[in-house]
């Protein structure tokens, strides 16, 4: 990198020209901020205006460059400097907009914009641009484990996009539970006419194709890696172990059937003509298109009924509290197998909600109406074996009234388990608190705080945070985002199919397909060394000082992705294409040696240092605030925009994630005479919308330490503040700030003004 | 954002909601070249319009914040506003698409200072909170707007106002002299993403929408409880903008009915409960919530949020399809007639409020489909080999949850990446 050149833009248009005293400005960029080039501009986003940038950056040899004129959100494609390192001060949402126009305001108004000023100068004279970490893999190959419908589709389509695919199957056939299933659902008319299972078809095209290789019997014993270069050990049939190299991966291990068993109020496994819905498939499959018998003594079943929700949708120790999703379609295919080989089979449906949604659900549903199937709103209570029959009792929520039914058999719609490995959270949970909470899954410590798992992994991860994937809910290996459902916390590791989320076999499909995109977005990313979204495209990645370095462990303990191993000598190491550079390791350091080219405790401590502090007698109070990028930030830029003012003594700075707040930064700006500091990320707990997960939940806890600093500085603990802000606390955010400004009122200035 | 050449190796996607945005965005990280339309001045779609999202009570606002930046980030995607499709010809891998752009009035100049809406006297009803507020005839159409540029209305072109508009601008930014233009684009592969509007609560004739104010539809009760929606976050009746506090919710308005719309349209039921989180967090324990209901499809895991509801000891749920609704001409409050049938009981009950959770139906009707794709009788695109390089995303494709749209979307986007990579692959 050549010599350090910053040039600092201004804009005058939008009013800051009036509002603010530029060549003031420019002065201060020129002295305080040591820019090489200040410039003043009546319209710097203009075509002009960049081109005056970019004939500096060109000509003069400007690499840094220091934007005063909007939000970093606005205009964000005008001001993109390609090798450049730019800082964007916010002079527009961040101080006029959000400060009267009043001609005895005119002073705090411009000292707040000259803060910035300074800020952004500092910033930028700690940066550098980004650029892509050595350590990128290129391997393009998609490992698919699971060989059921969801995995077979990932690696078909994955293939079909000309990316080379691995499918790994445990078992010694593909098509997983789907293959034991007779027939499928219709998704387009004619729904009354059941189609045949895709299973068939799919394997033949996957053995087919040139460019997926099979392992049937296999499993994972070993992977490493990162996103472009991940490594497999491939137990395989013959007992050998292969090694395969890989780019991503698609977890398709799919789901168990609820265990029957478990229900013996409706005779699971105790009434032989009780059966699951797997169980029913068999009975077709043997059938094949005759009539069905039953289980206990082959007679040919006249009289059907299926039990909805059974051991599912239940409070119930042992029982799910989830629907499955597919139950009543499946129910409803189920009763047409017997109503299309005869159709004076009586087929009852017991049901509590009829789920059948969409447009081809419902048709379907009305279909199976049209054949005549019976559907009754009603609460199974017991099922007992009654002579030559099974007697059903329940209660019928329409009438009112209980009722039971004889029929020759039954079946209980039990739903899905997920099948997705070690639960690494009830392993470790690696908390904040630090505390190690391992019986959680039955498993035992021993005397090197291993733990014996009782479940089998299906990765067998070699991250230091736990052989699988991080389970999000029931078992599921689920992203928490609604906007984004592939939203991974193991980067270029993607869950499909009923190992995500309980699904049907047509959603299964259709999530197998984005899954596979998915692992291809990650293999492209990798070869470039760009983050995942939400930072999409950063190139910046986390690095450390070994010299400096505790080995304390912090940084791979937080890691919100197990992006950071550990070496034999417990010194980090980063797996750049794992990171997605929210800076929490950063934030956990304790001795500070982690840091991005473009962000680090510098980049952000420079900016508080360099705040002026005015005399305590000035009464003229400094507030920092260290607002989230994702919803604190926009909000109080949505505030500027809808007019909304706040305190003129506020200095606003954005971080990636609250997770990646240095507590010194807050011990500094205590220090250096800041009369209030205001942490604002988003909301944490079991709804949280940190999409960097724990970062806010770190932030206050680390911040709840806060009170020894406090309280060693003799300084009040009002004086520090973490709140939990979303986007839309358009008028709650300002009024934080001003909240704060009252309380520095009532107790008064910091004494450390220096 | 920089001018991308399209090609046959460029995927087209239609419609900038929830859906046609990650499709977009997904393709785009994948390294391909997009083009997105959306036919309004800006992004978001319909999540843009929501205050909050099941189960699990975040707001849509922050996830379209990281759709954004992830746009603003990516220069393999272009964004063309305020332009539809109007033809589609060609094959996979080579199609032509004519494309209308409708004048913003407002060009690339434009810095969102707002000089130009302060300007402007007039007031048109604000599409963004269904007519339930105002806003100008200059204007952006909501605090996250993205591209952040104002709109002229049309119906200001020729009035003194539009002089005022031009004359507040600094900058050059607006010119009343635009015309709409016709852009022929090639491209590889078209992803459709157009997404739903509700269904017209007018056709529920027994249900009076068009008869009684304090009958409203469950996007504009969405909008009054965003506290920058129309009424401030408060629940208020149209009628008298008293507080409603007793709220009957009607479900499938308009869904599984022959008469109407045939299919389930999926979000309505978690929609509903969502809402009644929404009277608990506006009044504590002090309101009432009713939901007349056929069947609770609370899908999959998120059934728990469902049965949380439930136990809200304010929260009834009577399982009934409502016959129709009266008035009572003095308090003009909505009674609803109908028999609960667990039971079996007949019942007349009055309310503050109604909300009819309202189906939702394809904004692109088959008939008036600009390309040869297969539909089914509700209208929504089926999968088929006779569609060619063109993919159904999101609504398009069947109602659907954001989560299962974001799903499906992504789909999408591989199989227009399967097109474009053979392309490619021919073509080198």
């Amino acid at each position: 990198m050549a010599d350090m050149k910053i040039g600092t833009y201004i804009c005058k248009g939008c009013g800051l020209g009036e509002r603010l005293d530029c060549d003031n400005l420019a002065m201060i960029a020129e002295r305080e901020g040591k820019s090489n080039i200040v410039r003043q501009h009546d319209y710097l986003c203009s075509a002009d205006g960049v081109k005056m940038i970019q004939d500096d950056i060109d000509n003069e040899g400007v690499n840094h460059v220091v934007i005063a004129a909007c939000s970093r959100r606005a205009k964000t494609e005008a001001f993109d400097f390609d090798g450049c390192a730019v800082s964007r001060v916010n002079l527009r949402e961040g101080v006029i907009w959000v400060r009267p126009d009043e001609e005895e305001l005119r002073e705090t108004t411009q000292e707040m914009a000259a803060d910035y000023i300074r800020m952004g100068c500092a910033e930028t004279r700690h940066m550098n641009p980004p650029h892509p970490n050595e350590n990128r893999g290129h391997e393009e190959r998609v490992l698919v484990v699971g060989g059921g419908l969801s995995g077979m589709k990932a690696a078909l389509e994955a293939a079909k996009a000309g990316y080379p695919v691995t499918l790994v199957e445990k078992s010694g056939r593909l098509g997983g539970a789907m293959a034991d299933v007779w027939k499928h659902i219709p998704t387009r008319p004619p729904f009354d006419q059941l189609v045949d299972n895709p299973v068939p078809a799919l394997a033949k095209e996957i053995e087919a194709h040139p460019n997926i290789t099979v392992y049937l019997n296999a499993h994972l014993t070993r992977t490493s890696g990162a996103p472009g270069r991940f490594s497999a050990d491939i137990s395989v049939e013959s007992g050998e172990t292969v090694t395969e190299n890989f780019g991503a991966i698609i977890q398709a291990s799919g789901f168990k059937p609820y265990d029957l068993a478990n229900l013996p109020e409706m005779g699971g496994g105790r009434i032989p003509d009780v059966v699951d819905q797997m169980g029913l498939e068999k009975l077709a499959i043997e059938a094949d298109g005759g009539p069905i018998k039953r289980p206990s003594d082959g007679k040919e079943v006249k009289k059907v009924v299926f039990v909805q929700c059974a051991g599912q949708r239940s409070d119930q120790e042992g029982h799910l509290p989830y629907c499955s999703g597919h139950c009543c379609l499946t129910s409803i295919k189920q009763a047409m197998y017997f109503k299309d080989q005869n159709p004076d089979i009586e087929t009852l449906i017991l049901f509590d909600d009829l789920r059948t949604p969409g447009a081809p659900g419902e048709d379907f549903y009305r279909a199976g109406q049209d054949k005549e199937i019976t559907f009754r709103k009603g609460k199974v209570t017991e099922v007992t074996a009654d002579g030559g029959s099974v007697k059903v009792r329940f209660k019928d929520l329409i009438l009112d009234e209980e009722d039971t039914e004889q029929a020759d058999l039954v079946v209980l719609a039990t739903g899905m388990v997920p099948n997705a490995g070690v639960d690494i959270e009830a392993l470790t949970k690696p908390n904040v608190e630090g505390e190690s909470e391992g019986d959680e899954a039955g498993g035992e410590e021993n005397a090197e705080g291993e733990v014996s798992v009782p479940v089998e992994s299906i990765l067998n991860l070699t991250y230091r945070q736990g052989p699988d994937v991080p389970q999000l809910k029931y078992g599921f290996a689920d992203s928490h985002f609604i906007c984004f459902p592939y939203e991974t916390r193991r980067t270029g590791i993607y869950t499909t199919g009923p190992v995500r989320r309980p699904m049907d076999a047509e959603q299964a499909m259709e999530d197998a397909t984005g899954a596979a995109l998915k692992a291809i977005q990650a293999i492209e990313n990798a070869k470039l060394g760009r983050a995942a979204h939400p930072r999409s495209g950063d190139l910046s990645f986390p690095s450390f000082r070994k010299e400096g370095c505790t080995q304390c462990k912090r940084c791979t303990v937080e890691c919100p992705f197990g992006a950071i191993d550990e070496d034999e000598q417990r010194y980090p190491v980063f797996n750049e294409s794992r990171c997605r550079r929210c800076g929490t390791c950063m934030g956990a350091c304790p001795v500070r040696v982690i840091s991005f080219e473009n962000y680090s405790v510098d980049t952000v401590g420079q900016q508080i240092k360099n705040v002026d502090i005015p005399d305590e007698f000035d009464e003229k109070p400094r507030i920092l605030v260290l607002a989230c990028e994702n919803d604190a930030y926009p909000a109080l830029d949505m505030a500027a925009m809808q007019g909304i003012h706040y305190s003129q003594w506020a200095r606003v700075i954005p971080v990636r994630c609250l997770g990646s707040v240095n507590t010194i930064w807050v011990t500094d700006a205590l220090n250096s005479g800041y009369d209030g500091v205001i942490l604002m990320g988003c909301q944490k707990g079991e709804n949280y919308q940190c999409h960097f997960v724990k970062g806010s939940e770190m932030a206050h806890y680390r911040m709840s330490k806060i009170d020894d600093t406090l309280q060693q500085l003799n300084l009040e603990k009002e004086r520090v503040a973490t709140y939990e802000v979303a986007i839309t606390d358009i008028e709650r955010a300002p009024k934080l700030i001003n909240d704060m400004a009252k309380t520095i009122d009532e107790i008064g200035m910091s004494p450390f003004k220096f | 954002m920089p001018e991308a050449i399209a090609t046959n190796q460029t995927i087209l996607v239609v419609g900038g909601g929830i859906s046609g945005m990650s499709a977009a965005l997904e393709a785009a990280e994948c390294g391909k070249q997009v083009i997105l339309v959306e036919k309004n001045p800006s992004v978001g779609g319909r999540v843009a319009q929501l205050y909050k999202y099941f189960p699990k009570l975040c707001h849509p606002k922050c996830g379209l914040e990281i759709n954004l930046r992830r746009t603003k980030a990516n220069k393999n995607l272009r964004l063309m506003t305020l332009t539809e499709v109007t033809a589609v010809e060609g094959e996979p891998g080579n199609y032509t698409v004519t494309l209308k752009k409708h004048p913003r009035y407002v060009n690339e100049n434009c810095t969102a200072c707002g000089a130009c809406a302060r300007a402007v006297e007039a007031e048109f009803d604000d599409e963004y909170n269904f007519g339930l507020g105002k806003r100008k005839g200059a204007y952006l159409p909501h605090n996250l707007a993205y591209p952040q540029r104002y709109v002229i209305d049309p119906r200001i072109l020729g009035t003194p106002d539009a002089e005022k508009a031009k004359a507040a601008c600094k900058y050059d930014a607006i010119d009343l002299d635009m015309q709409p233009e016709e852009i022929k684009l090639t491209v590889g592969a078209i992803i459709w993403a157009t997404g739903w509007k509700p269904y017209d609560a007018n056709k529920i004739q027994p249900y009076g929408y068009d008869r009684y104010p304090n009958v409203i539809t469950s996007v504009e009760f969405e909008r009054m409880a965003d506290p920058f929606g129309p009424t401030g976050g408060r629940i208020l009746r149209p009628s008298d903008g008293k507080e409603a506090k007793d709220v009957a919710f009607i479900q499938c308005a308009g869904s599984r009915d022959r008469n109407h719309l045939k299919h389930c349209s999926r979000i309505c039921c978690m929609a509903t409960l969502k809402q009644t989180t929404y009277l608990r967090e506006k009044y504590g324990d002090d309101y009432k919530a009713s939901i007349y209901y056929i069947d609770i499809r609370a899908i999959d895991r998120i059934d728990d949020f469902h049965r949380r509801v439930k136990e809200d000891p304010n929260t009834r749920f009577i399982k009934s399809k409502v016959a129709s609704i009266t008035e009572d001409k003095e308090t003009r409050n909505p009674i609803l007639h109908g028999v609960d049938i667990e039971g079996y009981h007949r019942y007349s009950n009055p309310h503050d409020l109604v909300v009819l959770a309202i189906g939702m139906e394809p904004s692109v009707p088959a008939d008036a489909f600009p390309a040869k794709v297969r539909f089914n009788e509700e209208g929504f695109i089926v999968p088929d080999e006779a569609n060619g390089a063109i993919f159904a995303a999101g609504c398009s494709e069947d109602a659907l949850d954001v989560n299962r749209a974001v799903q499906s979307a992504t789909a999408s986007a591989l199989h227009a990446i399967q097109v474009i990579n053979r392309v490619a692959g021919t073509e080198g």
